[in-house]
């Protein structure tokens, strides 16, 4: 009894020999991106660091990227995966200004197209593994929002990926406000850093804070925090802490 | 226009260089009933007039909203103006749905045009036998754009299709350079007007006409009979309060213009046995 069996050739997806082809787990993975929205536009700060697990490998890694003119993307998770998305957006970009017309994708845009991507590979089980940061301004209408690899979105005046969540926003809620002057907004930015170096394994003290306002894109060079290490709370840890040791 | 041996197929050029299966689209075209539309930096007007087989049925449809910023008066064949409409419709939708943004017509027109161009290039093909009054907003402001069956697209200040246009071009023509800063109120003032000229003396009335408007901050809707009919009838007292004197003269005008139209490109030429 021999039913004709298709035979699928090397390279489908359908199968066994698919699963190996799926994303399974993270490899080089960079820490958390935060962004806030100021008076010109939108500031953005990532640490320069791409672990390799618990090992923090590489120390030059960019995860902050201008999106045309209008955007500028952060990101957190898988940096193999965060590199294939920026050549996604290089083909949009691409195709947007090849119509050769008043019109261009704006970071709202964009936004949308990352959300849908992300949201399709979710429901193939073959997701990218990022969480993306994505900011801009056009005529004069700040931008700012976030995707995760599942495809949750949303827009706020202050976004931050994986720790900085949990050490930055709750920073973010009490003391950001509306126009914020750029110096104010860096100095918001480094201290929300500036924990997540103290308390996050996978941060490193090598940073870089990018702007994007109507004129365009600027991206600092990295530069470290100034850090204090003799606190007593870190001498002393467990001092006063019941039933630790 | 004669028939040769060189228009059987659209993909048969002739000797002098022309491909006569898309001229006869074109033609087609011209016999569809008028459709005219004008813009100004904030608002497009499109028009047309409703012509119905009897009096018993109803009028076809000759004007489609696309989407909240764009909208489509048609000439010629309305099955494929409505086919086309369909296309423009999921194309507004898709991108909507991946953007969460309105599709800037100026690219939509140019789909358009390439997609009827390639119905010009297939033996298996015809081209659509309809021309297009793209109406729609673009982050540049207000557009309106005309898509012929050759696969052509032009922008226009205004513009008049379909049969006796000309009366409503020449009309056109003596008013566009006022139309990038008129009210949207005057525009359609204008396009209701430009209407009344290719009806040639008909009767205008809200039954015959239809008028849609789209403009920055207010979505594409076609006007009901009502709020038409009361435009229509704020000027004809105007024009009763003129005096005769102003009408025989823009009667004559249209008249004669309409001369000149008849024996030029409106009705087809015998056909040559």
């Amino acid at each position: 009894m021999n039913f004709m069996a298709s035979k699928q050739p090397e390279n489908s997806l359908l199968g066994p020999e698919a699963d190996s082809q799926r994303t399974l787990y993270p490899y080089v993975t960079g820490t958390s991106v935060v962004a806030l929205k100021y008076k010109d536009g939108i500031l953005m700060a990532a640490d320069m660091g791409g672990s390799y697990g618990s090992t923090l490998r590489y120390k030059n890694v960019e995860r902050m990227k201008a999106i045309g003119k209008h955007s500028l993307l952060g990101a957190s998770g898988e940096i193999s995966d965060f590199q294939e998305i920026l050549r996604y957006l290089d083909d949009l970009i691409l195709y947007d200004n090849m119509w050769d017309d008043g019109n261009s994708l704006g970071p709202k845009e964009v936004h949308n197209y990352l959300t849908r991507v992300m949201y399709n590979r979710r429901n193939k089980f073959n997701p990218l593994w990022n969480s993306l940061v994505l900011g801009g301004i056009k005529n004069g209408q700040k931008y700012l929002g976030t995707v995760s690899m599942i495809g949750v979105n949303f827009e706020d005046d202050h976004v931050a990926t994986g720790f900085g969540n949990h050490l930055a926003r709750p920073i973010l809620r009490q003391e950001w406000h509306e126009n914020l002057s750029f110096e104010d907004g860096v100095k918001l930015l480094e201290k929300c850093m500036r924990v997540l170096l103290y308390r996050d394994r996978s941060a490193i003290n090598k940073l870089q804070i990018a702007k994007i306002t109507e004129e365009g894109m600027t991206i600092s060079q990295p530069y470290s925090l100034k850090t204090y290490w003799e606190f007593s709370a870190f001498e002393n840890p467990t001092q006063g802490a019941v039933g630790s040791w | 226009m004669f028939r040769n041996q060189y228009d059987t197929d659209v993909t048969t050029w002739s000797p002098a260089g022309r491909l006569f299966q898309v001229e006869y689209a074109m033609e087609a075209v011209k016999q569809g009933s008028a459709a005219i539309g004008l813009r100004s930096k904030t608002h497009v007007v499109l028009g047309c007039v409703n012509k119905a087989n009897s009096e018993l049925s109803s009028h076809q449809k000759k004007i489609f909203k696309v989407d909240d910023h764009i909208g489509v008066a048609i000439a010629g064949l309305t099955a494929d103006g409505r086919v086309l409409s369909r296309y423009m419709r999921n194309e507004c939708i898709n991108y909507n749905f991946t953007y969460e943004s309105p599709l800037p017509v100026g690219r939509l027109v140019v789909q358009l045009a390439d997609k009827a161009q390639v119905c010009t290039q297939r033996s298996w093909k015809r081209p659509y036998g309809v021309g297009l009054l793209v109406a729609g907003l673009d982050e540049s402001g207000a557009h309106l754009y005309y898509n012929c069956p050759s696969g052509n697209y032009f922008e226009y200040q205004a513009f008049a299709i379909g049969s006796r246009s000309q009366a409503a071009k020449t009309y056109l023509e003596r008013r566009f350079e006022n139309f990038t800063d008129s009210s949207r109120d005057d525009l359609v003032k204008d396009a209701i007007t430009a209407i009344r000229e290719t009806l040639q003396g008909e009767t205008l009335k809200s039954s015959i006409c239809t008028i849609a408007v789209v403009g920055i901050g207010e979505p594409f809707h076609i006007l009901d009979q009502g709020t038409v009919q009361q435009i229509i009838d704020t000027f004809e007292i105007a024009a009763e309060q003129e005096g005769p004197a102003a009408e025989p003269d823009a009667a004559e005008q249209s008249a004669a213009a309409a001369d000149q139209g008849g024996s030029t490109d409106e009705g087809v030429a015998p056909m040559d046995i």
